[in-house]
């Protein structure tokens, strides 16, 4: 019923197939909106946040999305500006899925702060001292530099692309997507960099307080290297989630095997760094605050999630990564790769939730946080909202340059 | 003390843990008069409303070692100053300069209609100084009627916390400038919370005043404030004659 709508030469489930599954995922993304629509008409009392948990999994959710969104700078960034012209077959995929991300982090922002309507007051009334008005900025630009390289996709739609205007106009934008590259990758390495200099200037905060450079707490530059780390391992993930699905080789190996080498190499230069940071701040920074190392892991949140972010989520997955045949072996990679993710979510968790639980008074205790519902609801919701893109992009545009000419029909 | 000196104000408080006996006046005072809002039922104490908390410390004793004591918290308004964060640590991280200590005072004051609520301050207090409206407020009638005029109320979704009761700082001015004076008196600005403690537990004042009672007592060998090793140099002394206390101020290896 909608082939007029699919790229030409290739094959796509049923429209009814299609339609079964866009129902699920808008079933799931209605019980987003009503937990959505139920904080923005209630308050945040609905939440499990209180004054102990200023943020809670809106933020931590936000962080990791973010994060794991990186993949689509550093994608481009190694396809446009670094020239890896095998990375050509896979970067539409990585600018949906960093659309994706972006935009559903905002959409959990906007249920994330107090007064929504006043979202836009950073714009106006920045403080040039805080981090979060550079996130506030540089996130706001970057999704409109990711929307920037969107359009030239949906532009390409077989029907779209009959209009002559839309045609000339996506590809020249095409023409100078390096430009739009090279801006992207500027804005996400100061974002990156500011989500970390988030918590590594609270002072008064002894479990994020990091010592720095100049202004910049060293967690701005673990943030940077843990979304280039792990933000390609999502793609991938992704890519062969979709590869699943469509049983196609949508993606010719040598871009997988090239962004697994990227993620293997910058995650071990990532934990290199993270390590030295874990000890400076365990044995200097921390017994300055007179705070020992252990008190930091308390009741639920206890040393097991250290050695889970960087043991079983960290040094395996490098390792894994690192080693060339292990990485031409698609289940260890994509163990390694849902490793690889978990272990920045575990970080993000652990900054955010952890770092509020603990108490920093001496007589005080130790804090759990719940989410209720209306956190989980729009949370998962933006997954399915990524889902419900990625769906059509995969079934409309075309995503996949080489998926032709590796799925010849006969 | 620290922060910029060259107004040659600097407001801050004593507090005598010794002599505080927990009535909580203070507490009930600056809700009165700050028009703090409250809910039918507040059992949850992690979304009341508490800008002066009564912290209540014991030593952990059995019988007959057992000492308690209460420690009011008011926000700590401070002072520090250091390299590279010269600035409280929650107006530092406010994306919307909604939170900002005002150098002539050494007053932390907030603008309620700019705060976006995104609860960064919040997180960045150690102290806990800082509460979110969860809630509109809603006063039952005729309670309305009392609220203070000075005070603006705050909706849901922003973030509060003690101001000091600058409304007075401001009334204490405009009252010396009719009198044909720019300064004020030892005592003519007094916040809520200290005016109502029955056992005089509390004293305010320029801290940069050498002749104060509040300069004098905060030089007292037994002044302590809290969690000193974070730099954050609060402008709130305590003090007390028992050791316990004192341990209890901040975290030792």
């Amino acid at each position: 019923m909608d082939s007029a709508l699919i790229p030409e030469g290739v094959k796509r489930c049923s429209f009814k197939v299609f339609c079964l599954w866009l129902l699920v995922i808008l079933g799931v993304i209605g019980w987003g909106v009503l937990g959505g629509f139920m904080v923005l008409w209630k308050g945040l009392n609905v939440t499990g946040l209180n004054d102990s948990f200023g943020f809670g999994l809106y933020i931590t959710a936000d962080l990791a999305i973010i994060a794991l969104g990186a993949g689509a700078f550093f994608t481009g960034f190694l396809t446009y500006v670094i020239g890896k012209k095998e990375l050509k077959d896979i970067i539409n995929l990585a600018v949906v899925v960093g659309f994706i991300c972006y935009t559903g982090a905002q959409i959990v922002l906007l249920l994330e702060i107090g007064q929504p309507i006043r979202g836009w007051f950073s714009f106006w009334h920045p403080n040039v001292h805080s981090m979060l008005t550079e996130v506030i900025f540089c996130i706001t630009c970057y999704t409109i530099v990711l929307t920037v390289e969107y359009i030239p996709l949906i532009l390409e739609n077989r029907q779209l692309d009959k209009v002559p205007e839309f045609h000339y106009f996506s590809h020249n934008l095409h023409e100078i997507m390096v430009v739009f590259a090279a801006t992207g990758t500027f804005l996400s390495f100061f974002h990156q960099g500011s989500l970390g200099g988030l918590y590594g200037v609270m002072f008064a905060r002894p479990f994020a307080f990091r010592a720095g450079f100049f202004i910049w707490p060293w967690t701005f530059f673990l943030f940077v290297a843990s979304a280039i780390a792990s933000g390609p391992a999502l793609t991938i993930l992704v890519c062969k989630m979709v590869q699943g699905v469509s049983r196609k080789q949508l993606v010719g190996r040598e871009a997988i095997s090239l962004l697994a080498k990227v993620t293997g190499y910058l995650l071990t230069f990532y934990l290199i760094f993270k390590f030295l940071d874990t000890w400076w701040w365990a044995t200097q920074t921390a017994p300055k605050m007179g705070m020992s190392f252990t008190e930091f892991f308390q009741g639920p949140y206890g040393m097991w999630l250290l050695v889970a972010e960087l043991g079983v989520c960290g040094v395996l997955p490098a390792i894994i990564l690192l080693i060339p045949k292990a990485r031409e072996d698609d289940v260890l990679l994509i163990v390694a790769c849902v490793l690889n993710c978990t272990g920045i979510v575990i970080n993000r968790f652990v900054f955010t939730i952890q770092n509020l639980a603990l108490p920093v008074l001496p007589f005080e205790e130790l804090q759990i946080y719940v989410p209720t519902w209306t956190e989980w609801a729009p949370t998962v919701g933006v997954l399915a909202y990524g889902a419900l893109l990625l769906s059509l992009s995969y079934r409309y545009l075309p995503m996949f340059p080489r998926e032709r000419e590796l799925n010849p029909i006969d | 003390m620290s922060g910029n000196k060259s107004s040659g104000v600097r407001y801050g408080m004593v507090i005598d843990v010794d002599k505080c006996t927990g009535c909580m006046a203070c507490s009930v005072a600056c809700q009165q008069e700050n028009n703090v809002s409250f809910r039918e039922d507040e059992t949850n104490k992690l979304r009341s409303i508490t800008w002066l908390e009564v912290f209540y410390l014991d030593n952990g004793k059995p019988y007959p070692e057992h000492r308690k004591a209460y420690m009011p918290r008011p926000c700590q308004h401070c002072d520090s100053s250091h390299h590279p964060y010269p600035y409280p640590p929650c107006t530092f991280v406010c994306p919307v300069n909604a939170t900002h200590r005002d150098e002539e005072t050494g007053l932390v004051n907030h603008i309620p209609v700019r705060c976006i609520g995104c609860r960064y301050c919040i997180s960045a207090c150690s102290y806990h100084a800082r509460y979110f409206n969860w809630w509109d407020p809603k006063w039952p009638e005729p309670m309305e009627e009392m609220l203070t005029p000075d005070v603006s109320t705050r909706m849901r979704g922003v973030v509060e916390k003690c101001t000091m009761c600058i409304h007075r700082l401001q009334r204490a001015k405009n009252l010396a400038f009719m009198e044909g004076r720019r300064e004020l008196e030892e005592g003519e600005y007094v916040p809520a919370c200290v005016e109502s403690c029955p056992a005089k537990a509390m004293t305010f004042g320029n801290l940069l005043d050498s002749h104060s009672e509040v300069a004098k007592l905060a030089k007292s060998p037994q002044a302590f404030r809290l969690l000193e090793k974070l730099k954050t140099k609060p402008k709130i002394y305590y003090l007390s004659s028992q050791d316990w206390i004192r341990k209890l101020a901040d975290n030792v290896l």
